[in-house]
């Protein structure tokens, strides 16, 4: 007989549109972290920890790159005789085919996944946030307050709590009200999208919303379940939790990586975070370079300088260049004298020489500011800049570029340079 | 496939001085993030060689541990897999592999029960790319009984009289065959790596045990190469032995250099290794990094140049690293001066200390306890 008394759904599907071009080809839980990991990592690394070994991942959005990183999970642990790690794509039906319209949604598509395992308890994840927790302990908060629904709440600021949704609770942590995305927010507590259900709860509530067209969790189930007089909690989390939903948030998350002794620490021996590791070679810095303040990932080969950043694995920065304030992700060369400031240049980039990256004065993007902002430069994956041209601050470049797509040599700051190559 | 392959990886050699006390050869750590017997691994699974078997005899401990799943190699399979042999007492044999022939013969079942018709023999402690299938298709080219694979060390004949020394006529068949000798006759040297068809070795292996010799390079190539055809297969790619501290020093000084490292890390094929699951190497204020090697989970703060750290060291503020090699999970305090050295694994070395390699490669084993406030 199969039985798991908790296990997870992850919510690996949507694409993360704030993220721009990085996840023009991939989605969001693909997206490349820390060096070396990538950002579905920390939520399958802290299920292991957990000891959860029966993950359901939800993909939607461009699923390739996530599919070849999981594989059958022996990263993580997770390829097992019974349970591991399986990935749950949209597929078709006799009727009502259809693609994942919400979060809730998707895992109603799956309830016979879910069935299988013949679960006491449901715990829903997203692939979206950077963050080590013990979700047993969390289990065990839902068990001692008897309840049929527990969301885990970290505290943040009352300027942020607008951006979420809020909830208000009571001493011994049920949940009396919420708001959504709230004016005026009456509490800061804010949902981190992590919840635990009680199956038959969450069983009754995904076949009773059905028909709700986008079934949402934060918009329908958990107001469903309130509805219905169902116990739900609020797990305060204290730990470190980051929301890197935007191309800012992520570069911060990133550069605070590096500092002397990170809040996010990836080198403590308790709770390791796996991940799926192609490049094994130590990694290389020659004679008259210099590297400070920066974390770098196995096989890089470093010829010139590097201050304050975070390179993946298989980079290469070039003689007399220089690199600051930015993340370089996997495989990317960056050439000779070139100069990048504050750039996020995703996988396998090949960055010509004499290329400075992040110069000019200050813009707004002129497509997407709410996407391009904080003075960063972003580079799309697997693509080309040529030798010799100068780009601006806020801008965001994708596919194969050459000299003449740089009028007089430059993209100055705000630009957008999308070419559909043989990629797109 | 048509081969299994073996590893020999018992041995011990008092020229790894204290490096050996507490490992086999083929277990030591090399260029940053490997072991030794991971280069013999690599070439047999890029070889499609799906079947090894691992002997293993001296402090298998940590060679053990390394070799705890064959999933690193591609050895996790229905068919084949990865074996490793220790010696064990049976009702005829209560003896330690004597030589290894002796091992080879204690585990005759191994090929007995193999299918494929002919046996890759390796040793652990070689650093090399090769395709075994190209010996093989020379072995059965030239209808060799056993093919020796040799290497010319003219450039660096002092290193002869590690080896066995070969003479070969103008086919390649071996002539003359001298086991470490003080003044060699010829610049080639056998790598130890032979091929040699499973139902030849069982014979000559039971001939062997009958007479009761046991080992392979004395017992069964010396002896033979007037009877059977012995011949030997030139590579001339890059090889290097470690089992001596000097020679293991310069090899992996030798990744030091770009085309040495492009060959092994860039160009097909890989070599694989166990995965540790470390974070990136992190390089904080005032570290200054000059020509080396640097593996994962290492943190550095002071200076280090022309040497290679292994994984999880940490090198603390105002230190020197010179010329050195520091293995896996070694700290290092503050104001440290280290030169010419190699630090022993797992070690810590103490604040304001110095350690100098002064005519001779140093080897540094503190076994301090380690403290971190």
């Amino acid at each position: 007989m199969i039985k798991k008394e908790m296990i997870a759904m992850l919510l690996a599907g949507g694409q993360g549109s704030r993220l721009g071009v990085l996840t023009s080809k991939v989605a969001k839980p693909a997206v490349s972290f820390g060096g070396k990991y990538k950002i579905i990592d920390f939520p399958l690394s802290n299920c292991i920890n957990s000891g959860i070994d029966t993950v359901g991942v939800l993909t939607q959005y461009r699923p390739l790159r996530l599919n070849q990183h999981i594989g059958i999970g022996i990263p993580w642990d997770l390829d097992r005789n019974i349970g591991g790690v399986t990935v749950l794509p949209p597929y078709e039906k006799s009727t009502n085919s259809e693609w994942y319209t919400g979060t809730a949604n998707a895992i109603y598509q799956n309830l016979e996944y879910m069935d299988y395992y013949n679960p006491d308890y449901v715990l829903i994840l997203s692939g979206d946030h950077i963050y080590k927790m013990d979700y047993e302990v969390m289990l065990d908060f839902h068990k001692s307050r008897h309840a049929d629904v527990t969301l885990a709440t970290f505290n943040v600021s009352e300027e942020e709590a607008r951006r979420f949704g809020v909830v208000l609770a009571d001493e011994e942590g049920t949940i009396t009200e919420f708001e959504e995305k709230p004016e005026n927010p009456r509490s800061t507590k804010a949902s981190m999208g992590i919840y635990i259900f009680s199956w038959p709860v969450l069983k009754d509530a995904l076949q009773q919303l059905s028909e709700q067209p986008a079934c949402d969790f934060g918009k329908h189930i958990i107001p469903f379940c309130h509805n219905n007089g169902k116990k739900i909690c609020a797990y305060e989390y204290k730990g470190y939790w980051k929301d890197v939903g935007t191309l800012y948030s992520y570069w911060e998350a990133n550069m605070e990586l590096i500092d002397l002794i990170p809040e996010f620490n990836l080198y403590e021996e308790f709770w390791k975070i796996y991940t799926k590791s192609d490049v094994l070679p130590p990694q290389y810095i020659a004679d008259n370079t210099k590297v400070e303040a920066s974390i770098i990932g196995e096989g890089s080969e470093i010829y010139g300088q590097v201050y304050n950043s975070v390179l993946g694995t298989g980079v290469t920065v070039e003689e007399g260049a220089v690199v600051r304030d930015s993340i370089i992700m996997n495989g990317t060369v960056i050439g000779k004298n070139s100069q990048v400031s504050k750039a996020i240049i995703s996988e396998y980039v090949t960055l010509g020489e004499n290329v400075v990256l992040g110069t000019f004065d200050d813009a707004e993007n002129k497509v997407a500011p709410h996407i391009y902002a904080g003075g960063l430069a972003t580079i799309g994956e697997y693509s080309v800049i040529p030798d010799n041209v100068q780009i601006g601050k806020n801008t965001a470049i994708f596919g194969e570029t050459e000299s003449s797509d740089y009028p007089d040599g430059r993209l100055m700051s705000g630009e957008t340079l999308i070419k559909v190559g043989e990629l797109a | 496939m048509r081969a299994i392959g073996i590893i020999l990886a018992g041995g011990n050699s008092n020229r790894m001085r204290e490096l050996s006390n507490k490992r086999a050869i083929a277990a030591m750590p090399m260029a940053g993030s490997y072991r030794s017997i991971d280069f013999a691994l690599s070439n047999m699974t890029n070889s499609h060689i799906n079947r090894v078997a691992v002997f293993t005899q001296y402090n298998s401990r940590s060679l053990n541990e390394h070799l705890s799943s064959g999933k690193w190699w591609d050895f996790g399979r229905k068919q084949g897999g990865l074996f490793v042999f220790t010696p064990t007492i049976t009702n005829t044999n209560s003896y330690w592999y004597q030589g290894t022939a002796d091992a080879l013969y204690q585990n005759l079942n191994f090929l007995k029960e193999s299918h494929e018709p002919y046996v890759v023999i390796a040793s652990g402690d070689g650093i090399y790319k090769l395709d075994y299938n190209k010996v093989l298709e020379y072995h059965i080219e030239k209808g060799a009984d056993i093919t020796v694979v040799c290497k010319d060390l003219s450039k660096e004949p002092e290193q002869l009289e590690r080896f066995g020394v070969v003479k070969m006529n103008d086919d390649g068949r071996i002539r003359e065959f001298e086991e470490k000798p003080l003044v060699a006759e010829s610049t080639i040297a056998s790598i130890g790596v032979y091929v040699v068809r499973r139902r030849q070795l069982i014979e000559l292996l039971e001939n062997c045990a009958k007479e009761e010799r046991n080992d392979f390079v004395k017992d069964i190539l010396i002896r033979q190469k007037n009877v059977k055809k012995i011949y030997g297969y030139m590579m001339d790619s890059y090889w290097s032995n470690i089992s001596d501290v000097d020679a293991y020093y310069k090899t992996n000084m030798d990744f030091l250099n770009k085309d040495i490292r492009d060959y092994f890390f860039k160009q097909y094929p890989d070599i694989y290794s166990k995965v540790d699951d470390l974070p990136p190497a992190k390089y904080n204020k005032g570290a200054e990094i000059r020509n080396s090697l640097v593996a994962s989970g290492c943190i550095v703060n002071g200076t280090v140049e022309n040497s290679v750290l292994f994984k999880e060291v940490f090198v603390g503020n105002n230190c020197t690293i010179k010329n050195s090699i520091i293995l896996n999970d070694v700290y290092i305090g503050d104001n440290v001066y280290i030169e010419n050295c190699i630090v022993e694994s797992r070690d810590t070395i103490r604040a304001n200390s110095t350690h100098v390699g002064e005519d001779r490669i140093e080897i540094i084993v503190e076994k301090n306890s380690r403290y971190i406030l």
